[in-house]
């Protein structure tokens, strides 16, 4: 029992460490539909995780941080869009612009809203939300029913987005975008228009993905404090084979890693503090070089498209 | 059988050509209707203007008599009309249905009916006699199944007139039988086919009446039954060749470069062959001209024997070397020249200056500087001397390539290409888009290289340019070589069925449509 009891604790943390990897990932996978790669999930994520702080603070509700936080990230969508689709830039080039305007302008803006200071300022943060009767089954209840809303609607989106990708009409426009841009342009479809679309709500998705870090997993805000989620995220699309249920698969397996790595911090095994939080980077590193040959990414993917 | 569609006076100019030069082209309902000519004529345009993929520089086209517009490959096919490309509209991740799917705004549902999509399709696939998994991948298909999908595709999505860009390119003997049935079930069921096509065979096989393109302009519409596949030849090929062969200087020397049995297979060795077979010499002193309709294989040879491309079989000697086991480096540093297709992708490097592409060639010789560091004076000064010798318009030596003219950069790449003084000169189309003084330019130092004694591989698809300067004629279909001629010692019509596919030997037996022709019989 337990035993059980323990498992039950670290599927319980797996799940809620997902999730923002999971948003992610799910974000990052409409764009790659579209046929846009975007390498700056991190640095979306970071602006979006101050954004939440600076709008919890202000408004006195998570609820309006993680709306300034999606607006914060539709931003982005549409800089990103503007330079890549429009102006045809090199999106890894842009991506990774993104990333480094992500950490620098939510370092500065933080130090002017919240001061240099040692003591960080807290703020209202997501409320554990347990569902009545379900989140009293024994071993997972606690893991699949009592988080925060936004870990709910992380993995609702799976099969969501599922249903959008492949079952509906605007789905298969949007990968037929992603796969060939001419003949879906031949065939009627506004390919820019699709992929501006693709590329402001993905990134609203990923701003999400990031306001949890901040209001979720946290109720404060601190510098760089992504540490990496957004590559890994990248990394979740390729290893779950661009498909939603395979992002969530793989953000569990890695962040599962840091669950791997959290309990032997604590059980101290003597192993210096800084290898173990190396786990799920590993984790990340290895999976991708075994998998990623395999996966079937969208045919026009970083190729940019011009009309005529 | 009314008329359907008039295209009227459709002019189409692109920055330096005239692609279109006010053509009228009007098609019967039912009927299939081939349009012929040669690479360049002019076809595709005129059907990417149909389609709605370009806008014409002026004309009008008239559908069941009205006048209309196309601003895009949607409009036209509401209107009916549904293109088939030559490169497959398709996406291989994707099942057939889905890809009959893409974009389709029927219903108000955003759901994906797939189940209803694959019973219409599979309803239209067996009313016109073709078999089609709708669930099937289309990746997993063969060729002749995905131009299935194309055309069940198109119907799928309304189109009553069906245009096929070069459909039995890309077949087997088969594939094509089959699909020229279904060509027949469309047209008695009132579906209107236009056929692009340069082979005579097939054009005199399915169309009942047939439009020849040359040189953007229509030579004629006429109907089927009254042409004769060397009518056809001599009107896509054209009359007015000009014979007058090039007094010589010097008698052919010896042999040069000897190919035998070089063949090049396709990536997946069962699609069959990109050159089959070929075995010819080049001797010195003499213009060997490669002639065909483009695509045929003339890329590949050239590939094969500059090096960059590597032969599945077969050899090429050259002063007792096998040319297609030596890379491109080692084959140039043996006097062998090469003037690639394409000046601007692969003759010059456009945004370098002619100095700097006068010493692409050969710049790690001892002759252009020491080590690692160039002789920029040295080579400026070589620059400034072939700039004069070949008359280059150019401002100075340091224009960059992309700021010259067409013909004036071509004659950069054979001023460096020449001044290396080869013994063995391979030139691809030497003067495509050039205007007629550079032509004549360019033909007078091909005609001065063979008079030096080197041998030159002729590779174009202008007629008159190769009937003009080649000692030997190969003409290529499809990876072989149709036959051998002399240039004195054949005509027009039987270039142009070589080009379409006879053998020379076929053709000399007399033997035209698998029967002997009758003048022969008597």
């Amino acid at each position: 029992m337990d035993l059980l009891q323990t498992i039950g604790g670290y599927l319980f943390t797996d799940i809620r460490m997902a999730a923002p990897v999971l948003l992610a990932g799910l974000g990052l996978l409409l764009m790659n539909w579209s046929g846009l790669l975007n390498i700056g999930a991190e640095g979306t994520m970071l602006i979006a995780a101050l954004a939440a702080v600076a709008g919890s603070h202000y408004f006195g509700s998570v609820w309006m941080g993680l709306l300034l936080a999606m607006l914060a990230g539709a931003v982005f969508g549409l800089l990103f869009a503007v330079l890549t689709v429009t102006l045809r830039a090199n999106q890894t080039v842009v991506g990774a612009a993104i990333n480094i305007l992500g950490l620098s302008l939510s370092t500065t803006l933080n130090r002017v809203l919240f001061g240099v200071e040692t003591t960080v300022t807290k703020v209202d943060s997501f409320k554990v939300l347990e569902i009545p009767l379900l989140s009293k089954i024994p071993v997972i209840g606690q893991a699949f029913f009592a988080q925060m809303p936004i870990v709910y609607i992380a993995f609702l989106l799976v099969p969501v987005m599922h249903y959008f990708l492949f079952k509906t009409k605007p789905g298969l426009n949007l990968r037929s975008v992603g796969e060939n841009p001419r003949v879906a342009d031949t065939l009627g479809i506004n390919v820019y228009r699709t992929q501006y679309l693709a590329t402001i709500i993905g990134s609203m998705i990923i701003a999400a993905g990031g306001a949890f870090l901040s209001t979720g997993l946290l109720n404060f805000f601190t510098e760089d404090m992504v540490a990496g989620r957004g590559y890994i995220a990248l990394a979740a699309v390729i290893f779950g084979k661009y498909k939603p249920a395979g992002i969530m698969i793989a953000a569990m397996i890695f962040m599962a890693g840091n669950v791997v790595s959290n309990v032997l911090q604590v059980a101290g095994v003597g192993i210096p503090y800084t290898f173990l939080t190396m786990i799920p980077y590993i984790l990340t590193i290895v999976a991708l070089t075994i998998f990623a040959s395999r996966a079937v990414a969208p045919a026009s993917l970083g190729k940019p498209y011009k009309r005529g | 059988m009314g008329v359907i569609l008039e295209m009227e006076n459709i002019c189409k100019q692109f920055p330096g050509v005239l692609a279109n030069d006010c053509i009228c082209f009007s098609v019967n309902e039912g009927e299939v209707h081939a349009l012929l000519g040669e690479n360049g004529a002019g076809k595709s345009t005129l059907m990417n203007i149909l389609c709605g993929l370009y806008k014409p520089t002026s004309g009008e086209i008239r559908l069941e008599g009205e006048t209309v517009r196309f601003n895009s490959a949607r409009d036209a096919m509401e209107r009916g009309i549904g293109m088939v490309h030559q490169h497959f509209m398709l996406i291989p991740t994707m099942t057939v249905t889905e890809n009959c799917l893409i974009g389709d705004k029927e219903g108000s549902s955003v759901k994906l009916d797939r189940k209803e999509a694959g019973r219409r399709l599979r309803e239209l696939a067996e009313r016109y006699g073709m078999e089609i998994d709708p669930d099937a991948v289309v990746g997993t298909l063969s060729v002749g199944e995905m131009q299935r999908v194309e055309i069940v595709k198109a119907l799928f999505r309304g189109a009553k007139i069906l245009i096929l860009d070069e459909p039995t390119a890309v077949l087997t003997p088969q594939e094509a039988r089959a699909l020229f049935k279904m060509i027949r079930a469309l047209t008695d069921h009132q579906f209107t086919v236009i056929f692009i096509s340069h082979k005579l065979d097939e054009v005199k096989e399915i169309s009942d009446r047939v439009t020849v393109l040359r040189q953007g302009t229509v030579v004629g519409t006429h109907d089927i039954d009254d042409c004769s596949i060397e009518d056809l030849a001599r009107l896509m090929v054209g009359r007015d060749i000009y014979f007058d062969a090039v007094t010589r200087q010097q008698p052919i020397g010896d042999t040069l470069l000897d190919v035998n049995n070089l063949s090049l297979h396709r990536e997946k060795s069962n699609d069959g062959k990109l050159l089959d077979d070929l075995t010819f010499e080049v001797h010195e002193g003499e213009i060997l001209g490669i002639a065909g309709v483009d695509g045929n294989g003339q890329a590949e040879l050239v590939e094969c024997l500059t090096g960059i491309r590597k032969a599945s079989s077969g050899e090429a000697l050259y002063r007792g070397k096998n040319l297609l086991d030596l890379s491109t480096r080692e084959i140039m540093s043996h006097d062998v020249s090469h003037i690639p297709q394409d000046r601007q992708k692969t003759g010059l490097v456009m945004p370098m200056t002619l100095v700097e592409n006068f010493a692409l060639q050969d710049y790690y010789k001892k002759s252009f500087g020491k080590s690692v560091f160039l002789d920029w004076s040295g080579v400026e000064e070589r620059s400034t001397k072939l700039i004069q010798d070949f008359s280059i318009k150019t401002p100075s030596p340091y224009e960059l390539a992309q700021n010259l003219s067409g013909g004036n950069q071509q004659k950069v790449v054979v001023a460096r290409e020449i001044s290396r003084q080869p013994q063995l000169l391979i030139a691809m189309h030497p003067t495509r888009g050039l205007d007629v003084g550079a032509v004549e330019y360019i033909h007078n130092q091909l005609i001065d290289q063979r008079d030096k004694g080197v041998g030159v591989v002729l590779v174009s698809t202008e007629m008159e340019e190769i009937m003009r300067l080649s000692d030997r004629i190969i003409v290529l279909y499809e990876g072989r070589a149709m036959g051998c001629v002399r240039p004195s010692e054949t005509t027009v019509e039987e270039m142009g069925l070589m080009m379409g596919g006879r053998t020379l030997d076929d053709i000399r037996k007399g033997r035209v449509n698998g029967t002997p022709a009758e003048e022969k019989m008597m």
